[in-house]
């Protein structure tokens, strides 16, 4: 079995609130999109601070809150789609910023929404087939950098990061059975197009929109009105439950109105189903993770729970899972 | 195909907006709560409970919630 052993996140000491945005969009369409999306406050990285800096605050955040010796670590994955480099991967430059030991392996993970169901899963197949014992995950993206000064997404995204220890011991078991899926027709759905080498001798025009991410905000939520649903069947199903087994479904905090449309197809009651976009906004791949600290803070999830977790967007890709704690 | 319990299901879309604000003679395009999004919402809600299709372009031409209904019904 493998298992949560300590969990921590940290976001960048910027904030942002709604009325930033005020001169840039207008103050009756911010206030009214931002109350529909759920999002008051976002954390935004500075100039030169990375998704590896914020990752590296993340770990040493975790390492301290749980007294967790560094050397103990023998495999990193870094979950990131705005790393600090095409290459060499951020992974091994975390290896070294943390100062971990050199027989510690790493990989990077390049997904979003669906990031930390992916990484929990292939770092709990790991430790259960011994190919490691003490897997540090690291999620952190800094969305903020490649959206353009006057994109509505700037109401919704903020960056942030989360580091999580995978062991053969800890406060929470970590389900056996994933069920991923992946549909890389709409890639184009949400997408920085300038980003890598298919583009990359393209003329490098500022104003080109190709540099900032694109999102069809009606492909997304037609998409995850029509996906979640059956990943959330199915993930039941793996586990013989039924929704009532359930204590608390914790997914991707996309944005509250979807969240709640999502939350009414699949027929989850309101109690259950955990909204913790206020102070942060959608911080993609580490959206979970916070959402899970949070709501172990307040008690929400208690010793016993029983916790769903689910991802889903850009790729297309979708993961789901459960917890217990 | 009850009229009520669309209604009932039209209004849970909403956060802020009293589901007594929704009646069949509603013209829900100028409800403040009302946006495209809302609009999603609706084609998902109605596929998911009534197992119809419906599409934006079906939604702008309707003026009330009574007409959302004639035309789930009538899909």
């Amino acid at each position: 079995m493998a298992y949560i052993k300590a969990l921590s996140y940290y976001l960048p000491d910027k904030v942002s609130s709604t009325s930033d945005l005020y001169d840039l969009l207008g103050k009756e369409y911010v206030d009214k999109v931002a109350k529909q999306v759920g999002v008051g406050f976002r954390h935004i990285s500075s100039k030169n601070q990375t998704s590896s800096d914020l990752a590296v605050c993340a770990a040493e955040k975790m390492f301290e809150e749980y007294k967790i010796e560094r050397e103990i670590i023998d495999y990193v994955i870094f979950c990131t789609q705005t790393p600090d480099y095409l290459m060499p991967s951020t992974s091994c430059i975390l290896q070294d910023r943390l100062k971990l030991s050199h027989n510690c392996g790493t990989t990077g993970i390049d997904l979003g929404c669906s990031g930390f169901v992916y990484g929990l899963a292939i770092a709990q197949s790991f430790v259960k087939a011994g190919l490691a014992k003490n897997v540090l995950f690291l999620t952190a993206d800094t969305i903020s950098k490649v959206l353009s000064e006057t994109s509505e997404s700037r109401l919704l995204f903020g960056d942030g990061a989360a580091a999580c220890l995978i062991s053969d011991e800890g406060f929470c078991k970590i389900g056996s059975e994933f069920v991923l899926g992946s549909d890389g027709s709409g890639y184009k759905d949400l997408i920085l197009e300038n980003s890598g080498m298919r583009n990359y001798y393209a003329e490098k025009d500022p104003d080109d929109p190709k540099n900032y991410m694109y999102m069809n905000g009606e492909n997304i939520f037609n998409f995850t009105a029509k996906t979640v649903p059956p990943l959330v069947d199915s993930t039941l199903e793996k586990y013989g439950f039924t929704k009532e087994d359930v204590d608390l479904f914790v997914f991707h905090q996309a944005n509250k109105f979807m969240l709640n449309t999502v939350r009414k197809v699949c027929g989850i009651s309101k109690d259950k189903f955990y909204i913790d976009l206020e102070n942060y906004g959608n911080t993609t791949s580490s959206t979970i993770p916070i959402a899970l600290k949070d709501a172990m803070d307040k008690q929400i999830i208690k010793p016993g729970s029983k916790v769903m977790i689910a991802g889903f967007g850009i790729g297309l890709s979708w993961a789901g899972g459960i917890l217990k704690f | 195909m009850d009229l009520e319990k669309f209604l009932a299901d039209f209004a849970d879309i909403f956060d802020e907006t009293d589901a007594s604000e929704i009646k069949a003679d509603t013209q829900f395009h100028y409800l403040d709560e009302w946006s495209s999004m809302s609009g999603m919402a609706v084609i998902a809600i109605v596929k998911s409970i009534y197992g119809k299709e419906i599409t934006g372009e079906d939604i702008k031409k309707c003026d009330t919630v009574n007409d959302l209904f004639e035309l789930v019904k009538n899909k």
